[in-house]
């Protein structure tokens, strides 16, 4: 049962990640990715990380998926522009090894240097609201205010930059 | 299931992002990999979160998240904006502040 959910949402990851990167229309794009998003949600439900997996539905598949389909359709561009230029034999070939070679080398890293195993038993706590929560706002006190500043920064930048004129 | 079996997934979803940053031209397709790219990284955080049984990594993956939430807001604005001056999102169109 857990083998089987794997495999399908392994799958479903991979291939709504690449239909992201290969295909032209950019409404596709961004509608496969939030089946990748999704799907990496299922991967935590998997990992029991119920509230990751629930955070992940809400914040990307929810929120950061709504703002890039309203900033597509806002553009009016579901082409990528007529004039792009198909990236050139050379830039393309290097990118492509490039992360074949990132591959090669992380999958030797993970299968080389460690010998297979299971997960172990997760204790009855993990991944619930008071567990994360609880490290959050003990260990984690002031990256957390930290980040918060960050967010209502980035959100007075969206709104200078967006906007025609002060 | 095996944490190794994960954090191959997790590797290899983090090419499929750099693949797709090194090669589309279109701004916004370029976002979505870097989303790609961060999610990868997220599910490694919380295998080994799950590995260790410590809520650890699940802070870090937490904060990931709104990083790229607001990432997200400040590059499709300044996609807007792009927009705005060059009608298009082609980022090799972007050459200003090349020398």
């Amino acid at each position: 049962m857990e083998l089987s959910a794997f495999v399908v949402l392994t799958v479903l990851a991979i291939v709504s990640a690449m239909v992201v990167i290969l295909h032209r229309n950019q409404v596709v794009a961004a509608l496969s990715l939030a089946a990748n998003l999704v799907s990496i949600a299922g991967f935590y439900l998997l990992l029991h990380a119920q509230f990751l997996a629930l955070l992940q539905v809400i914040v990307y598949a929810g929120a950061i998926m709504v703002l890039i389909l309203f900033v597509l359709m806002l553009l009016n561009l579901p082409e990528e522009s007529r004039r792009a230029r198909a990236p050139g034999p050379i830039q393309a070939g290097l990118g492509v090894v490039l992360a074949a070679v990132f591959v090669a080398v992380m999958g030797w890293a993970v299968f080389g240097a460690t010998e297979a195993s299971a997960f172990p038993r997760p204790s009855p706590a993990f991944g619930t609201v008071a567990s994360v929560g609880t490290v959050l706002f003990r260990d984690y006190f002031y990256a957390f205010e930290a980040i918060s500043l960050l967010l209502v920064v980035a959100m007075v930048g969206a709104v200078l930059l967006a906007k025609r004129r002060l | 299931m095996t944490p190794q079996g994960i954090l191959l997934v997790s590797v290899v979803l983090f090419a499929l992002g750099v693949v797709g940053v090194l090669t589309r031209r279109g701004a916004i397709t370029i976002l979505m990999s870097v989303e790609i790219m961060l999610n990868a990284a997220n599910l490694a955080f919380i295998a080994f979160s799950r590995q260790f049984d410590h809520p650890d990594g699940q802070v870090y993956a937490f904060f990931i998240m709104t990083l790229a939430a607001a990432e997200a807001a400040v590059g499709l604005a300044i996609v807007i904006a792009l927009f705005r001056l060059r009608e298009s999102t082609d980022v090799d169109e972007l050459n200003l502040m090349k020398w």
